[in-house]
């Protein structure tokens, strides 16, 4: 930053004359950050002109379309021509028995995966907080380990391990005298909720993990003092600690089951029975497919709607509890 | 450390219930794992018949050489275009994430609270939700089915916003960037030469998430690329994964095993190789 004049000898006042004094003498010496609007302005616009093109324009564009129909000419000889149609799409979407069958489904996956995952990652992380769990590192890795493969890899490899014919674990249950079929209608659900389970657990224990270590430790110290027992620390110190990781972990995961589509869609290959509106998204991609913009679109917004509303919902929720107590 | 009180209070019996929980929980997670590389190894025939969880007849090199020939070696083709598109996208968004950033953290302007919320709630926004919306928009513009429709939307990432803005805001101190003023820096040589190397962590942190995203994405390749020689590996594999049902001419299953773990060896090796940096991203949501 500053080169120091070399090959002369140094004055005595050079130090503080190598900061020429300020031109314009401020009142407060703190060089705090201060009005650079220009420059700002420069730096942060390619990501706000991004930021605009590929994020608020699709979901404006998006509404719009949610609102307008085709109309194709009875010949077809004509090209078809868009038509303000209101919230007509929304009534035909919400009327859909299949597209209300597959909200129907994420909230079910939703209400019972969410939990179940989140109290296995929740006791998971306790355990490996507490001071005398061996080999902690390893554990740490093995239950991170699914996160660190591809979505994809692992919905492909979960779809063989319950693949009828090649399923290990109905090979296992066979054995046992046990006719199991993974992949039958009423076993597709916890077998989706299987692979998101062992997919996303570890990447939630490590957020739950990280929050536990950042609780001083005297204070299970001074608890231990006090007679708390280990099952009490966990209970009435650590978890009301990690509260704000825990709200966290919840919202991300309510709205990354709105979201699903790579394991129902890597599944029905081979579970054929599995239906193509299964969610919400495979849904709108196969009204994509069909050319059904105006109802991919509604579809889109339906489901942004619910998973906005179920996530702020929730935080409103605890915001609620969390004065309460 | 040395408090002897607590540790007597933990009876053996105790500490061996709480390994066999994490041993059990550790089978579950890595059991997969280790079928999916088992089969890998398996000729075709090999991964119908016995111990799904032990190794037969030794394929894997026949397999990895039939999954690098078949069609004439599209799968290699794949391999370079998740590496284009993930590169790309990363690269060109870190940088922009840390201008944007940066501004957040270290200028007061007009509208900066605004543009900070509006950086955290598009956080809140899956990738999955947006892909269709972008799809719609980009078939309008043409965009479908080039290298564009998958590229662009990998170089917004407003975790990387949120991170850098948070790093910055930690690391970079304002007495250096007021004497960098003072000597008569000009901001963006300030930001180039001072700004940029600080944040050099968090910018790895920044550019693996992308990148990762990006490899791991699947949806939004899939709705933009019909053309099989634009895909990336991910749509490619379960490409193959479908054709096995339509019976003859299907890729045979242990390939695609083979396929599909080979389009992981990447990520496990960033995963390993920085994970310091993994938790740092992981974290940075947690502590706030």
């Amino acid at each position: 930053m500053t080169t120091a004049p070399t090959g002369r000898a140094v004055p005595e006042a050079e130090p503080a004359r190598r900061r020429p004094p300020l031109r314009h003498p401020r009142p407060r010496p703190r060089p705090r950050p201060r009005g650079r609007g220009r420059t700002a302005g420069l730096f942060l616009a390619p990501f706000l002109l991004l930021f605009t093109a590929l994020y608020l324009a699709p979901i404006g564009y998006t509404v719009h379309q949610s609102l307008f129909r085709m109309h194709r000419s009875g010949l077809g000889l004509t090209a078809p021509t868009q038509a303000f149609a209101g919230l007509a799409n929304y009534a035909a979407v919400l009327g859909d028995p299949e597209f209300r069958g597959s909200l129907l489904r994420v909230l079910l996956i939703g209400v019972v995966q969410v939990p179940l995952m989140l109290l296995l990652a929740l006791v998971l992380a306790l355990l490996l907080d507490a001071r005398s769990t061996m080999f902690k590192r390893f554990f740490r890795l093995a239950f991170f380990l699914p996160y660190a493969l591809p979505g994809v890899v692992g919905a492909i490899m979960w779809s063989y391990l319950v693949a009828p014919g090649l399923s290990p674990i109905t090979a296992a249950a066979e054995h046992l005298g046990l006719h199991l079929n993974l992949t039958s209608d009423g076993m597709l659900g916890p077998t989706i909720g299987n692979m998101l389970t062992w997919g996303w657990t570890g990447y939630n224990m490590l957020i739950l993990y990280s929050a536990l270590q950042s609780i001083p430790p005297e204070l299970s110290e001074a608890a231990v003092m006090d007679g708390c027992s280990a099952f009490g620390i966990a209970w009435r110190i650590k978890v009301p600690m990690i509260r704000p990781a825990l709200v966290l972990t919840t919202v991300f995961s309510i709205i990354g089951t709105a979201q699903l589509y790579n394991e129902p869609a890597i599944l029905h290959n081979v579970a054929p029975n599995l239906s193509s509106t299964y969610t919400p998204i495979y849904a709108a991609y196969n009204a994509v497919d069909a050319n059904n913009f105006n109802g991919a679109a509604t579809e889109s917004v339906v489901l942004a709607l619910l998973a906005f509303v179920l996530s702020f919902g929730f935080l409103k929720l605890v915001q609620r509890r969390g004065a309460a107590l | 450390m040395s408090t002897v009180t607590t540790q007597d209070r933990h009876r053996p019996a105790s500490r061996w219930l709480v390994l066999g929980v994490l041993l059990v929980a550790s089978v579950y997670f890595l059991a997969p794992v280790w079928w999916l590389l088992v089969a890998s190894t398996k000729t075709s025939s090999g991964l119908f018949s016995g111990n799904g969880f032990w190794f037969g007849d030794f394929a894997l090199f026949d397999n990895l050489k039939q999954v690098f020939t078949r069609q004439d070696g599209i799968y290699g083709e794949w391999l370079a275009n998740s590496a284009l598109y993930a590169v790309g996208g990363a690269g060109v968004s870190t940088l922009i994430s840390a201008l944007a950033g940066y501004a957040l953290a270290k200028y007061r302007f007009r509208g900066r609270e605004l543009t900070f919320n509006g950086v955290l709630a598009a956080v809140l926004v899956p990738q999955p939700l947006l892909a269709v919306p972008l799809y719609l928009m980009f078939s309008q513009l043409h965009l479908v089915n080039t290298v564009w429709a998958v590229l662009l939307p990998g170089m917004v990432s407003p975790f990387g916003v949120y991170l850098a803005r948070i790093y910055a805001a930690a690391s970079v101190p304002d007495e250096i960037i007021e004497a960098g003023r003072i000597d008569g820096a000009g901001e963006l040589r300030i930001f180039a030469t001072i700004a940029l190397r600080v944040m050099a962590p968090a910018l790895v942190t920044i550019f693996l998430f992308q990148f990762v995203s990006i490899w791991t994405n699947y949806l939004l390749p899939v709705l933009m690329l019909a053309d099989d020689h634009l895909q990336p590996v991910t749509v490619g594999v379960v490409g193959w994964q479908a054709q096995r049902a339509l019976g003859s001419g299907a890729v045979p299953l242990n390939i695609v095993v083979a396929a599909a773990m080979v389009s992981a060896v990447p990520l496990v090796i960033l995963f390993l190789s920085l994970q310091r940096f993994w938790r740092a991203g992981l974290t940075a949501g947690s502590t706030k």
